[in-house]
């Protein structure tokens, strides 16, 4: 690859106590890319997410950010640089207005004319987001909920969005509307990097993915070729099911 | 006095104890609505902050009730007393959490909470083995001015208390609700680590909470000596386990509730004194703890924290 990958994991192992959780894991993310990981439960995969934010550290192996290695990193001086999250289960603050949650997100921003750009952004994409602003986000409903965190990654001007499970709990007219704006997002030119158990939409969406074992990588390729896999459409796409909300 | 005269004046009374509990409720519910640590130090950084008035204000010639000041005098000297009083113990609060609490900050169980007993009993040695046992005769240069509202007294002091608690308790409501430190205090208070992942630094947040708790702790040392004209190295105890209770009863981590429990623990302080004596009073205060705990756990404004995944 002659350009140098957003975001890239070199044999990356980490730790939970005694707890092997990654083994010599490798991803790379693209300027531009949309990533799915793919796994079943307590394969690794909010493991990964804490290790890009900074939140768990690696024990062996480099993380590398725009040709820099940030393993040392804090998990603000990453967020300062662009890497945002969209937190499993949204993990709003619920007690804050709507838009207080959008200005946590914009932390690590300046204040100024680019944070009113910024908000009138996330509002111009979630009209409902606008209407609810100064409601506390505990209030609103799941999906409403997703917005505002969408929004609120948004807000750090991020060139990464990571998001955890962005379709969990959520109606399917709402997994429609994530799915789309994490499309129209990423034609901004923003890399998206995203766990997602809903793998029929995740693959429809994305240009390349991952598959997790065990903490293991055993299977990586574009979206197209992990489709039409045999493992794949047995383990993850056979067993597609929408469950009611 | 009528019977109504003397409900006036206890909860007059009640009122400016209430505005000391609060104060220094508030340094509770502070750290442990971020750090989940009940801070039993808080108990003698109070003490140790109406030990920093009794000396400034001792630095300007007052000693007792004898030197009375008027004008911008009293004023100043007030306000010289509460600000040194205040910057001393957010330091020595600061130096706690920085010297002896972080390292602690990841192990499990509860070392943290051991550690700030032992921390109390430093300060309270500290203060012993320089200061002294003996009560000690809080300078007070107010002048005696006076209002009777029908057979209640209002005294200027009452005046005092009040307006510098509203104060300091305004100035808190406003940095938490609208600065940006006091945003990030708050989610980091609601989700921890999303609020890491915001880019908030956790130990800028912690090290805010211990300042702003410890310095409101040493107001409410001052408030102590202006109130009871006395400040004795054991104060800590009683008006600390009250101003906890009062953090409790109003729904610990809730930065209103401090405020309520406070001024509600200090008129039942003063009517179960009037009503049963203020021997009794102790038992009336846990009682009713006991009693909002058994029917409403979370306290008064409290929310039962949810589970987290």
């Amino acid at each position: 690859m002659a350009e140098t990958p957003l975001l890239e994991f070199k044999g990356i192992n980490t730790y939970y106590g005694d707890l092997h959780v990654l083994k010599d894991v490798d991803y790379t993310i693209g300027k531009g890319e949309i990533i799915s990981l793919l796994g079943g439960n307590a394969c690794g995969k909010s493991t990964t997410m804490k290790t890009i934010m900074g939140v768990v550290r690696a024990a062996r192996g480099t993380v590398t950010y725009e040709g820099q290695e940030i393993n040392g990193l804090a998990t603000s001086e990453r967020v300062r640089r662009g890497i945002a999250p969209v937190l499993e289960a949204r993990r709003l603050f619920p007690r804050m207005t709507v838009y207080e949650n959008l200005e946590m997100g914009a932390y690590t921003q300046p204040r100024g004319a680019q944070f009113e750009e910024d908000i009138e952004r996330v509002y111009s994409l979630f009209p409902r987001v606008k209407e609810r602003r100064n409601q506390l986000s505990g209030t609103l409903s799941g999906g409403e909920q997703q917005m505002v965190a969408i929004g609120r990654a948004l807000m750090a001007r991020p060139k990464l969005i990571c998001m955890d499970e962005p379709s969990m709990g959520l109606s399917p007219l709402f997994v429609e509307l994530v799915f789309d704006t994490i499309q129209t997002i990423n034609r901004q030119g923003v890399s998206i990097f995203m766990v997602e158990q809903n793998a029929n939409m995740a693959l429809s969406i994305a240009h390349r993915g991952y598959v997790l074992q065990s903490g293991v990588v055993v299977l990586s390729g574009t979206a197209q070729e992990l489709r039409e896999n045999e493992m794949i459409k047995q383990a993850y796409l056979g067993e597609m099911e929408i469950e009611p909300t | 006095m009528t019977a109504g005269d003397l409900f006036l004046q206890q909860a007059i009374n009640g009122l400016s104890l209430g505005a000391m509990y609060s104060l220094l409720a508030l340094g509770f519910t502070l750290v442990y609505g971020i750090m989940e640590l009940i801070n039993f130090s808080h108990f003698n950084v109070f003490m140790v902050g109406a030990m920093i008035a009794m000396l400034t204000l001792q630095a300007f010639g007052l000693h007792g009730q004898e030197t009375i000041l008027t004008g911008l005098p009293l004023i100043g000297v007030l306000l010289v007393a509460f600000i040194v009083a205040m910057t001393v113990c957010g330091f020595i609060g600061v130096a706690i959490e920085r010297f002896l609490l972080r390292p602690l900050r990841s192990v499990k169980g509860p070392a943290a909470m051991i550690t700030t007993i032992g921390v109390s009993y430093i300060l309270f040695n500290v203060v012993l083995l320089t200061i002294g046992t003996d009560s000690k005769n809080f300078p007070n240069p107010l002048p005696p001015i006076t209002w009777e509202i029908g057979g209640a007294v209002l005294r200027l002091r009452e005046i005092l208390i009040w307006v510098i608690a509203l104060v300091l308790m305004g100035g808190l409501t406003y940095f938490v609700t609208y600065t940006k430190l006091g945003k990030a205090m708050r989610a980091t208070a609601q989700d921890p680590e999303a609020a890491r992942m915001m880019g908030v630094e956790v130990d800028q947040v912690v090290m805010s909470a211990f300042f702003l708790g410890s310095a409101l702790a040493g107001a409410s040392g001052m408030i102590f000596g202006l109130y009871y004209n006395l400040a004795k190295v054991d104060i800590g105890f009683a008006s600390g386990l009250r101003a906890f209770t009062a953090a409790v009863l109003g729904g610990i981590g809730n930065v209103p509730g401090a405020m309520l429990g406070g001024v509600l623990i200090g008129l039942i302080e003063s009517a179960s004194g009037q009503l049963v004596g203020t021997a009794w009073s102790d038992v009336v205060i846990f009682g009713i703890l006991v009693l909002v705990l058994v029917f409403r756990p979370a306290g008064l404004l409290g929310r039962l924290a949810p589970n987290k995944s």
